[in-house]
């Protein structure tokens, strides 16, 4: 397989009261060539540390990066901030969740799209702006010309979305990271981006880590899924695969939670409780012990690894072989 | 029998400008809506954002001002006298509202929060209301020392239960639940609904339950709106709408939410592309000259749906 990225044993973490938390905790993944790897999991799971991890944008004083993001050979976690401005932008990309806030309010979205081309290319100024034309047309937009010489309040959020993906594959990127890319929109919108986006990744072959809490989206576009827990992955698996044999405790609640259109069940079964905060997380041990507490403490495993159970299919522990629901009333569900 | 009737109800927000600051133009945020409540049940109001859901809910409970139309509650006509702040209507519609951050005031105390209800409407001694606070408490299972802390100490989920607790305190017939679990993860939207079910359940609640997530609103909806510029497209039962759905815009929304089984993607693709191809040729057709949505003609007993402009009277 040709694989893109490799991250191993990744630990990013934040830094309070003198001691570093780890928000991601020992993760390793590796996306390949014209996929879509999902990476899903609850708020404050470690999702956008992630992805910002590999994009280099923490400041180093406050954050703590160890381990490696191998990218044709070098290691992105070791390179310094001008070695990685060849790699932002030109071979991987990011979509923000807000468009709002990562787009700049005093410039016209044109000439915003336009800068990434000024930096890592070398068309003329006519060049440029028929390209910019183009991506507009690329994202969908019916009238480029009227819209390139918009600022971002004019317009509307699904056209910022689409804007910040024109950003992000003006360069034609390997890899395209996107946080969230449609949950601040309506799902007619999301519908029609989410589209777009296997579209464009159609065309170039680039590798895809789509960052969401939304099963259903996941559903629709992935190719590949990783469910991360508290700063860990729980699970991990082709897209058929996780939905129809989740076997984590956690992958399997998150499923129960989905108010799904054609179920009968009046009641979602969902695990009671939240994740824990940074500080305090459980560091040693199972993380996600707590909130299923009628599991006896045996079936845990005293360090839980990740296990293959099928080609591909990989789940921490062996907790879930003997995991059941426990509904409030105490009835065991499989 | 339904205990409120909602006519023809209508918010237009002026927009001024110009030199002497004059209204220009208005923004018809709700533009004619119908709808009527029954003891128990749960209606879905559903459309894009800026369609008027929330002035809806707003309006209803007398935080914005009716442009026209009339609202009946227990025969009686309450369209001007939702001001007067402890009418048995102010007491019985309850509202959550969209942001739940926003809407529980910082500066005071979980217990102060809940007691503003109680207090406003119930003649209860500092002894009953402490008892009943604690109850509200548990019933939205929170914590006892909870009613000590302030709103920021809390996480989105617990927050939404603080709103809940707040709206379930003087015993309400009908609590308007605006956007109540968007803001919120799965798993701690799952906690929220099933414990909205609960309560309906016991105390025979009904809900007006405003979300643009077709999913959560089937799951907790008999009967459902949708609604386009502030007049509604469709309304139906949750079968009218998800199985027998009539109007363009609510075809071309069903086909948009992202299914939860990977299996016959291809396929829903090509059919959302095929219906946005036909929304896009024939939407012109679903509204009037003004661009507005035509009047709701009856499909069956249940389900309404907005006329086309080749049809004169029904289906
Ligand atoms: N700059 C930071 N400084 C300190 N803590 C942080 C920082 N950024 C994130 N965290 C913490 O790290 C954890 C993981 O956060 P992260 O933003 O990666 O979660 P996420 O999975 O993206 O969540 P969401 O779905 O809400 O976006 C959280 O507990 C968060 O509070
Ligand atoms: N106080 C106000 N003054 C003027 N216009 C307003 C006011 N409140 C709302 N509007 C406008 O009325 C329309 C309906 O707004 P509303 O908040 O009801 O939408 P909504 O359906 O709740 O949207 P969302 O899903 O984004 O919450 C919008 O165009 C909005 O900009
Ligand atoms: S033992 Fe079970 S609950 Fe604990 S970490 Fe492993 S899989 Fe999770
Ligand atoms: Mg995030
Ligand atoms: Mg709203």
């Amino acid at each position: 397989m040709d694989v893109l990225l490799e991250i191993k044993e990744l630990h990013t973490g934040f830094r309070m009261n003198d001691t570093f938390y780890n928000a991601v905790d020992g993760v390793s993944l590796s996306l390949r060539k014209n996929e879509i790897l999902a990476i899903v999991g609850e708020s404050g799971c470690g999702k956008s540390t992630l992805a910002t991890s590999i994009m280099g944008l923490f400041d180093q004083r406050t954050t703590r990066i160890q381990g490696e993001i191998l990218y044709q050979q070098k290691n992105l976690a070791a390179l310094t901030e001008e070695q990685l401005n060849e790699v932002r932008g030109l071979e991987i990309s990011m979509i923000f969740q807000d468009p709002l806030s990562a787009l700049n309010p005093l410039m016209r979205v044109g000439d915003q799209i336009e800068e990434g081309l000024i930096y890592h290319t070398d068309l003329s100024k006519e060049e440029r702006k028929q390209r910019v034309l183009t991506l507009l047309q690329q994202v969908g937009i019916q009238d480029p010309k009227h819209v390139a010489r918009q600022f971002p309040h004019q317009l509307s959020g699904g056209m910022r979305q689409r804007i910040m993906i024109a950003i992000a594959i003006c360069c034609k990127p390997k890899i395209i990271i996107a946080d969230e890319p449609t949950t601040a929109l309506d799902v007619t919108i999301q519908a029609q981006i989410l589209d777009l986006l296997v579209e464009l990744q159609k065309e170039t072959g680039a590798g895809i880590i789509l960052i969401t809490h939304d099963l259903g989206v996941v559903a629709e576009v992935a190719d590949r899924v990783v469910v991360m827990y508290a700063g860990e992955i729980v699970e991990e698996a082709p897209i058929k695969e996780l939905f129809l044999h989740p076997q984590h405790p956690y992958t399997r609640s998150l499923f129960h939670s989905i108010p799904q259109m054609n179920k009968k069940s009046d009641r979602l079964n969902v695990i009671e409780g939240i994740v824990p905060s940074l500080i305090h997380l459980p560091r040693s041990g199972c993380r996600f012990a707590d909130r299923i507490p009628w599991i006896p403490q045996e079936a845990h495993e005293e360090n839980p690894q990740l296990h293959e159970i099928s080609p591909g299919h990989f789940v921490r522990c062996t907790c879930w072989k003997s995991f059941y629901f426990n509904t409030r009333k105490g009835e065991r569900y499989v | 029998m339904s205990f409120m009737q909602i006519h023809n109800l209508k918010v237009h927000y002026p927009v001024r400008g110009g030199i002497l600051n004059s209204v220009v133009d208005y923004i018809y945020a709700v533009d004619g809506i119908s709808m009527e409540f029954e003891k128990g049940k749960a209606y879905g109001l559903v459309g894009e954002s800026g369609c008027g859901k929330s002035t809806t809910g707003k309006v209803i409970i007398g935080l914005e001002k009716i442009t026209a139309g009339r609202i009946c509650y227990e025969g009686v006509d309450v369209t001007n006298s939702n001001n007067h702040r402890k009418s048995a209507f102010n007491r019985d519609i309850q509202m959550i509202f969209q942001d739940a951050h926003s809407s529980l005031n910082p500066r005071k105390r979980v217990q102060d929060i809940i007691a503003e209800p109680i207090r406003n409407f119930l003649k209860l001694t500092p002894k009953e209301e402490k008892r009943k606070i604690h109850e509200l408490l548990e019933i939205v299972g929170m914590p006892e020392d909870a009613k000590y802390k302030y709103p920021h100490e809390f996480s989105g989920g617990q927050k939404q239960r603080i709103g809940i607790a707040r709206a379930i305190a003087t015993n309400p017939k009908l609590i308007i639940a605006d956007e109540p679990v968007s803001a919120l993860d799965l798993s701690v939207q799952a906690q929220v609904l099933n414990f909205m079910k609960e309560i309906q359940r016991e105390y025979g609640l009904s809900y007006l339950f405003i979300s643009h997530d077709l999913g959560v609103v089937q799951h907790m909806c008999e009967h459902i709106s949708i609604m386009y510029k502030g007049r509604f497209v469709e309304t139906g039962s949750k079968y009218d709408i998800y199985k027998n759905p009539q109007h363009i815009y609510t075809k071309r929304l069903l086909s948009a939410i992202p299914n939860t089984s990977p299996i016959g993607r291809d396929e829903r693709k090509k059919e959302r592309i095929l219906v946005e191809k036909h929304y896009q040729e024939n939407v012109r057709k679903y509204f009037d000259r003004q661009a507005r949505v035509f009047d709701l003609v009856p499909v069956s007993k249940t389900h309404f749906v907005a006329a086309t402009s080749s049809m004169k009277g029904g289906f």
